[in-house]
């Protein structure tokens, strides 16, 4: 949380995110304006989305971002013209690429791993699951209980 | 004078430390009675020694020595006294004091309240929590003195960052630390364990109360700093997976799974080489998050080079007690005996699962945390890893552990009967899928998730209901008989009730926020009106400010629910002194059925107020149900067998011959 501080200290006066004469008449338009910009880093601070931002760049990212929605761009087009723009760095969500592959697959990779370790270890050790008494402890229980 | 005394009681903490981690060390391997009794009094005066130096640095700030640089640079003389207070540790090298100050606490602690322990045991964790003390205060004598004095002396200080004058915020660090800390108390008993190579149900029992203490901590400090996000950074979020929130979520996780696999050393002597790793690695990342946030690497790379003395230390720090602990570990966990078998429908198998989940999800974090930077490392490329990332992985690790909660508290040790385990459930199932069908119908085309998410949090906080109901034969038995019952319950399981139901609670309330949360941003002038949810906002107007080491502007706003008024609220923009630094005071208006938000924002070119309006559903519960967690852990730590004292060992490991 320091980094989101320290991003909304170094702007002298601050300016909430989203203003209202940047919101779109069409609603629908708006939504889709917002899941984007959510979606999208501010450049100039630390791990904020341009949603958030209240860094004049981020403003002139929304903007840009609706005025693309308008003329009738699809998300992907825009998302793609905003990374040829500021690199892959923008993107929140990192798409899955070689690059990416073992930060996506890690946490499932350790739950199926941890599956396979707790079944090898149940083979190893061939657990008793059902141990049966052995003729001793029979015999054993029948005097106990006679 | 009273800097240097500080200073100097700092110095001897660390003299005292190196003796508090070789001497009682050397006397437990050699069974050198006077060495291993030498442990207590050498940490209770490194406690004394470490107490001194932190007084001494309050001291300076509630004199307003400006002569300490620390002071100047992070104080100001016209400061509220509780954020005089707070300011001691608002800042690097006081919070590293700050975290000394609680380690040699809860050595202090052990030192004191462990009377039950063997003395070679109690010897070895002492003298490990020595070896900790030794390094961080090393650090601190180094690198990172608090006491560095200023010549000329400047006559102002520069005044604590004024987003951290918040009273949750200056209590946050300390019940944060506490919980960090608290951990390292688990990690010396897990090391002392492993040169003891003994781990039986005596050491499980004597660890889990720290664990659960520090556990507690974390809780009610992550959730501290949370309600200071949502009310103090003026955005309606309460969480925003920021590299520095996850450098604390990561020990609650993993200590989480830590006091439920304890649970199964404690009971059934099983898990035992896998507990004891989790301590170790609970431990490991409250270190990793110490580096971290104090390293400055998380800004960039770059950052942590242009001050490399500090980080290369702290990671220096790190890489020792991690890799030494790892190291011994692989050394001689092999010699820990394995213990009782369980099938794997059992409350074991089930708590397996619960640590299988937690250790998923808690790497989920740490890659999303560190990734980005490890790929810079190597390939130079920039990638961000945001909320959506840890949205997709996290999410779904955490949803069938959730799921499974209510049912693996119904199994039976050892091997349990899965249909009859459901069976006491059904209520408990049909009233949480009622209440999604509720949710279903009423949010028509709201998101699917909604009445999913809702009827898992009903599922948790009926499951944990039936599951008291049952063990005091509510309905079955006549009243005064599940009354008495009730009374005669273990505090532990009362305790683990009311933990699962608050996590129900807490669940409830995540859902509400992320998917119904009603956001409007209007430009308004005094008079107008605006909606938010059910209820009608009108800005009354706005009127100058001046609070002790502030000035701003005030907006005055009333709410209204259809034409009745129910509350009138304020939202102040400051500017705080020296610098005049800019903050929001959030106007909230908070109801069990959900929170009105109001931030006032800029003037427009036409006279207007922004205004940024929101009506925040349910999000009380998410507080509300760390505190019932918190309480949970509480009643759970005064259960009896933790006042009683830990059964004696054989007398083989108990009686230790004097030289």
């Amino acid at each position: 949380m320091k980094w989101l501080l320290l991003c909304f200290l170094l702007l002298a006066v601050p300016a909430y995110a989203v203003q209202p004469d940047e919101i779109l008449g069409d609603a629908r338009l708006e939504q889709r304006a917002r899941d984007l910009s959510t979606g999208f880093r501010c450049l100039v601070c630390q791990n904020q989305s341009i949603d958030e931002s209240d860094a004049p760049l981020a403003r002139d990212l929304r903007i840009l971002i609706r005025e693309r929605l308008t003329k009738g761009d699809s998300d992907s087009q825009i998302r793609d013209f905003v990374v040829a723009r500021y690199g892959e760095f923008v993107l929140l969500k990192p798409r899955l690429s070689a690059r990416t592959a073992i930060l996506w697959a890690t946490p499932f990779l350790i739950i199926l791993a941890g599956f396979a370790v707790i079944l090898r270890r149940r083979k190893l050790s061939g657990v008793p699951a059902e141990s049966a008494l052995s003729a001793e402890e029979q015999k054993a229980l029948r005097d106990l209980s006679s | 004078m009273i800097a240097e005394i500080g200073h100097f009681a700092l110095i001897l903490a660390l003299a005292v430390a190196a003796f508090q981690t070789l001497v009682p060390l050397i006397g437990a391997e050699r069974g050198h009675g006077q060495m291993i009794a030498s442990a207590v009094p050498a940490t209770l005066l490194q406690l004394i020694l470490v107490y001194v130096a932190f007084a001494a640095l309050t001291h300076a700030y509630l004199i307003s020595d400006f002569s300490v640089q620390n002071v100047f640079e992070n104080s100001h003389s016209a400061k509220p006294l509780l954020y005089k207070i707070s300011g001691v540790w608002g800042n690097h090298e006081g919070s590293m004091l700050l975290w000394v100050f609680i380690l040699a606490s809860f050595g202090g602690a052990v030192a004191v309240f462990g009377d039950n322990l063997p003395p070679t045991l109690k010897a070895r964790v002492l003298a490990v929590q020595g070896a900790i003390g030794f390094a961080f205060l090393l650090f601190i004598v180094v690198a990172s003195n608090p006491f560095a004095r200023l010549n000329p002396v400047p006559i102002e200080g520069n005044g604590l960052n004024p987003v951290l004058q918040d009273p949750a915020l200056a209590f946050h660090p300390p019940f944060l630390y506490a919980g960090y800390v608290g951990l390292s108390v688990a990690f010396s008993f897990a090391i002392a364990a492993l040169i003891d190579g003994k781990v039986d149900a005596a050491w499980a029992r004597w660890v889990r109360p720290w664990t659960l203490a520090a556990w507690m901590f974390l809780t009610i400090g992550i959730s501290m700093g949370s309600w200071w996000a949502y009310y103090e950074l003026g955005w309606g979020g309460w969480w925003f997976w920021d590299p520095v929130e996850n450098a604390s979520f990561m020990p609650w996780l993993v200590a989480t799974a830590l006091l439920h696999s304890a649970i199964v050393v404690e009971k059934r002597n099983a898990l035992k080489v896998w507990t004891v790793l989790l301590s170790i690695l609970a431990f490991s990342l409250s270190l990793l998050g110490t580096f971290l946030v104090r390293s400055g690497v998380l800004t960039s790379v770059h950052a942590f080079a242009v001050d490399p003395a500090r980080g290369v230390f702290i990671l220096g720090i790190l890489c020792f007690f991690i890799g030494g602990a790892l190291t011994l570990f692989a050394w001689r966990a092999p010699a820990l005996k394995a213990g009782g078998f369980f099938s794997p429908i059992s409350r074991e198998g089930g708590l397996v699962l619960n640590n299988l989940f937690l250790c998923a999800a808690c790497a989920s974090v740490l890659i999303g945390t560190l990734y980005p930077l490890a790929l810079e490392t190597v390939t130079g490329e920039k990638i961000s890893v945001g909320p959506p990332y840890f949205n997709l992985t996290f999410g779904p690790i955490m949803l069938p552990l959730l799921l499974l909660v209510p049912i693996g508290a119904q199994l039976s040790w050892k091997r349990a009967d899965l249909f009859a385990a459901l069976q006491r459930l059904w209520a408990a199932a049909a009233l949480a899928v009622g209440l999604g069908v509720l949710v279903l119908i009423a949010t028509e085309r709201g998101p699917w998730l909604a009445p999913f998410g809702m009827a898992l949090g009903a599922w948790l906080i009926f499951g944990s209901l039936a599951d008291l109901a049952n063990r005091i034969a509510l309905f079955s038995a006549p009243l005064p008989t599940s009354l008495s019952r009730l009374a005669g319950l273990p505090r532990s399981s009362l305790g683990m009730t009311s933990a699962h139901a608050g996590l129900g609670l807490m669940i409830i309330g995540i859902i509400a926020i992320s998917l119904w949360k009603v956001e409007h941003i209007v430009a308004m002038k005094p008079g107008e009106r605006a909606d938010v949810g059910s209820y009608t906002v009108q800005f009354v107007g706005e009127a100058p400010l001046t609070g002790e080491n502030y000035t701003g502007r005030a907006g005055r706003f009333r709410l209204f629910r259809g034409e009745r008024e129910v509350a009138t609220v304020v939202s102040e923009k400051r500017e705080f002194k020296p610098a005049g630094t800019p903050t929001t005071e959030v106007g909230l208006y908070q109801t069990l059925a959900g929170d009105v938000y109001v931030v006032m924002g800029d003037r427009t070119a036409d006279g207007a107020r922004v205004v940024r309006l929101y009506f925040n559903p349910l999000v009380s519960l998410i507080w509300l149900g760390a505190l019932i967690m918190f309480l949970g852990g509480a009643l759970s730590l005064t259960d009896r067998r933790y006042r009683v004292g830990a059964p004696k060992r054989k007398l083989t490991a108990a009686g230790v011959p004097a030289e």
